[in-house]
């Protein structure tokens, strides 16, 4: 009836909304006495501006996709994971762990034993709440928020009394071996040639861009994913098919855990080499925003990771090159998750009174 | 009963009408739900309002109730314009409604029900008193018995609607709107309703009854209104209309009233139950002890009031809930409880489930036609590609294949199921499941919520089911159903049988008292 067009509502709803964001921003930057116009260009200049930029830009998307799909499979299971920075915090330890235990002869095989790893570690901090959920009913949200804490305090603990190589200050584990470190764009051939510098951009971003291929295919094209998007739209109507509540909770976490779990290989192999204390700096986090604007499609989440490399990037560079605090870039993106996702809904009622108003106009200037 | 057509003869003439509609118009987008509605209710009538489902009669009540504001036209209420924007209007105006889903609070007694939203003052005490002294003497002239202090949760459905209409005239409603009143009655609770409703317009109240069932209509009404897509199409006296006539006049042609079909011709016993029961998560029995055969070629129908365990039958059989008992079709027992439990493997047995609620079961309302057509059986061989995905062109394909076959319109396999009508959808349930071809077809209220048209086709195609030798288990709460389509009939009460009966041997008064609860026995004391 009087609901938007679909060309609207995936490409207006959120771009309305972006810029309402970006207005609020303006009026806060001018609020502390700052030009908004100066910004916006200091942003789009240090993120978008040159291949360096865009190294970490893409950087940081590249962990943005990781987690956004983690959210997006959860979600389509009728499961809303906050858990994801636990999941990408024990992802990194399993990441450390496969990097460390041997002399890896060369990065590809290394890259496999530690995606595995990755995974393996995040999809097994997922099951713990997965369970409570499905056989005790204990709710999804308390519990992986819960974890999150837990993984944290536990990282601290591994990394302090077993990882931490005796005589080092800092609690991280040793450099990763030669062998497991991973090439960054500007040394994979045909990308050299954009960036002639290095960038922390990494093979990472061709696997998490694999992997939005690979979730998409899982929900619309596979038994599994049908069985998955059947449960998160009505868990009564499922019990009648006979898909079995507690295994696709289950198995649609594992996934998800996983997924959060496998963005280590981007900053902890990728970049920083050794695992640090909260490497995974709030990318699980980002993750939830990305997955809502990007309406829970694999494509969208591309899209709108990397709209938060590109708001991560800038606002870094904002701290760098003007007299706004770094804390902007968290205003900005609190103002971006605000509008994208929670106000999602006022500005689509915006959108339907003007697309009804326009229909009005012609239905009465045709009679 | 006293002569209606005398009160109502002088009324017309002298007495303003209660209730007129004029010229009532609303569109919700493209769709146009009411096309210049014209009614007149005389004051003290009971006028039926009937039309298939769709047909906008909830719309038009919804409008008289200030739900919605109409685009155009004008209500007056006992002669004067009564503009009716919101519900507190319709109150004030003297308008009272009788949802068909009952809006009670379930954990509050019945004075507290009455007087939620029309508490006088800050304190509840003062109110209370006064709706206990208001509520006696409306039951002496009503005839409207409910304890007071009785918590809503403890009463049957019958008395929960009398304490809605109590509702309505504790708040002063001159004008009484009934929702289809008797879809959760057991005729005998139907018939005290219609009683209460006769001694309301003896005492000069106006009752508007909204329902799909011919036989009520020509029981209880003096004039009726019929609508058909939007539109008035007739309001005639209810003594000078036959039924046949009206379900004319709502369908826009000739309908046949009765299932057409040959006699049974019953095969080796199908399902056998024994002892099936079921304990819900409260630690209430649902099916206290059920036994009962299908014979291959077989429907049996089970009839009775809404809630007393048919149910947690269908789903039980359905693989759904799990119970204790032993059930085994075609000689081989299949598990109550624990792995093989469930709809998959009841599905893979033989067993085809149409559920008696599509929206929370049968149908994914969000998904598309084709991925519903695969619901249930989104593992069977014919729809896979590979060992990893689902061929989903061929399943597009069969679901346009059995949209043509079941007439579903419009016939768009990727349109999402929300956006069917409640017949078409139903019709792709009963396509999905019926086409298995299973041995045993479990149906729960067929056609609730569908228009004749649909009913007439949905019917069709069980009896051919059967014809084709298999068994079908139908659950109606429609009496009319149960009789016209069932080959034996089975009655439950209380999660338990009550008797078996021979539809072609028996009436709705037998039925009716067995529903109630009372056994052959005791019926006949009571007749």
């Amino acid at each position: 009836m009087d609901r938007l067009p679909r060309w609207a509502d995936i490409t207006l709803v959120p771009l309305v909304s972006l810029l309402f964001a970006a207005a609020i921003s303006a009026l806060v930057l001018l609020v502390i006495g700052q030009s908004p116009v100066e910004a916006f260009k200091v942003m789009v200049d240090g993120a978008l501006g040159s291949p360096y930029g865009w190294g970490y830009t893409l950087y940081y998307a590249t962990s943005f996709i990781f987690t956004g799909l983690a959210v997006t499979v959860a979600f389509h299971a009728g499961l809303f994971n906050i858990g994801g920075e636990g999941q990408a915090q024990l992802g990194g330890l399993g990441v450390a762990l496969v990097c460390l235990s041997l002399p890896w002869p060369h990065w590809t095989v290394a890259l496999i034993a530690a995606t595995m790893g990755a995974a393996l570690f995040g999809a097994a901090w997922a099951a713990i709440p997965a369970y409570l959920q499905a056989k005790r009913g204990s709710h999804i949200v308390i519990t992986t928020i819960m974890f999150n804490y837990i993984a944290a305090a536990l990282l601290v603990y591994v990394l302090v009394d077993v990882l931490r190589p005796t005589g080092q200050m800092d609690p991280a584990s040793a450099r990763f071996p030669a062998g497991a470190q991973l090439p960054a764009l500007n040394d994979i051939p045909g990308f050299n040639l954009i960036f002639q510098r290095p960038v922390p951009a990494n093979v990472t971003l061709l696997i998490a861009l694999a992997m939005a291929v690979v979730v998409w295919a899982l929900l619309w094209r596979t038994r599994l994913g049908y069985q998955i998007r059947a449960f998160g739209k009505s868990e009564a109507a499922a019990k009648y098919a006979g898909i079995n509540p507690v295994r696709i909770t289950i198995i649609a976490m594992l996934i998800s855990g996983g997924l959060a779990g496998m963005m280590s290989i981007n900053n902890v192999m990728g970049e920083a080499e050794r695992l640090l204390q909260n490497s995974s700096e709030g990318a699980g986090f980002i993750g939830i925003a990305v997955a809502l604007m990007g309406r829970n499609h694999p494509f969208g989440v591309v899209l709108a990771a990397l709209l938060f490399g590109f708001l991560y990037q800038g606002g870094a560079e904002l701290g760098l090159w003007t007299n706004i605090p770094i804390e902007m870039r968290i205003v900005v993106q609190g103002l971006v998750i605000l509008f994208t996702g929670a106000l999602d809904m006022m500005v689509r009622m915006m959108l339907e009174r003007v697309f009804r108003l326009f229909r009005t106009t012609k239905a009465l200037r045709a009679a | 009963m006293v002569a209606p057509a005398d009160i109502m003869g002088r009324q017309e003439t002298a007495a303003p009408f209660a209730i007129e509609l004029k010229g009532i118009s609303k569109a919700f987008g493209p769709v146009q739900a009411n096309k210049d509605i014209n009614i007149s209710v005389p004051k003290g009538t009971i006028h039926g309002i009937i039309g298939e489902n769709g047909a906008g009669k909830s719309t038009l009540m919804s409008i008289l109730y200030g739900f919605y504001k109409a685009d155009s036209g004008q209500i007056l209420v006992g002669g004067t314009l009564t503009p009716i924007p919101d519900s507190q209007s319709a109150i004030r105006a003297g308008i009272g409604m009788v949802f068909q889903h009952f809006k009670l609070v379930q954990n509050f007694t019945v004075l507290e029900n009455i007087v939620l939203g029309a508490e006088d003052g800050a304190l509840l005490n003062t109110s209370l008193g006064k709706a206990r002294r208001i509520l006696r003497e409306l039951a002496q002239e009503y005839g409207l018995d409910v304890d007071p202090d009785a918590l809503i949760e403890d009463l049957s459905v019958g008395h929960q609607q009398r304490v809605e209409i109590l509702k309505a005239l504790y708040r002063q409603a001159d004008i009484l709107i009934l929702d289809e009143p008797t879809g959760v009655l057991t005729p005998d609770e139907a018939d005290h309703l219609f009683r209460i409703l006769r001694g309301l317009k003896d005492q000069g109240k106006t009752i508007i009854l909204i329902t799909h069932k011919l036989r009520e209509i020509m029981e209880a009404t003096d004039n009726v209104s019929v609508m058909r897509r939007g539109t008035m199409v007739a309001t005639v006296k209810t003594r000078e209309t036959s039924p046949e006539q009206l379900a004319e006049l709502m369908v826009g042609r000739k309908v046949l009233l009765e299932v057409e079909k040959a006699p049974a011709v019953p095969g080796e016993v199908v399902l056998s139950v024994e002892n099936l029961r079921v304990r819900d998560e409260h630690g209430v029995d649902r099916l206290k002890g059920i036994s009962l055969d299908i014979r291959a070629g077989e429907i049996l129908g089970i009839a009775g009031v809404a809630g007393n365990g048919q149910s947690d039958l269908l789903a039980a059989l359905g693989g759904m809930i799990k119970a204790t008992g032993r059930i085994t079709l075609n000689g081989v027992d299949l598990p109550l409880s624990g792995a093989g439990a469930d709809g998959q493997s009841r599905r893979e047995a033989g067993i085809a489930h149409v559920p008696e609620d599509r929206h929370h079961h049968g149908l994914i309302l969000d998904f598309t036609a084709w991925e519903n057509v695969a619901f249930g059986y989104h593992n069977d061989p014919k729809y896979q590609k590979s060992a990893l995905f689902m061929d989903n062109d061929a399943l597009r394909a069969d679901t346009e294949k059995k949209m043509a076959t079941y007439d579903v319109r419009p016939p768009i396999a990727t349109l999402a199921a929300k956006n069917f009508s409640g017949g078409n959808q139903q019709k792709i349930v009963v396509a999905r499941e019926v086409e298995q071809n299973p041995d045993l077809l479990l149906i729960g209220q067929p056609t609730r919520g569908v228009d004749i048209g649909a009913i007439e086709f949905i019917h069709k195609q069980i009896v051919a089911l059967r014809d084709a030798g298999k068994a079908i288990l139908l659950v109606s709460v429609e009496l009319d159903e149960i009789m016209s389509l069932s080959d034996r009939i089975a009655v439950m009460f209380d999660g338990q049988i009550m008797g078996l009966r021979d539809p072609a041997t028996t009436d709705e008064r037998e039925l009716g008292m067995l529903m109630a609860g009372m056994d052959g026995k005791t019926a006949g004391e009571a007749a």
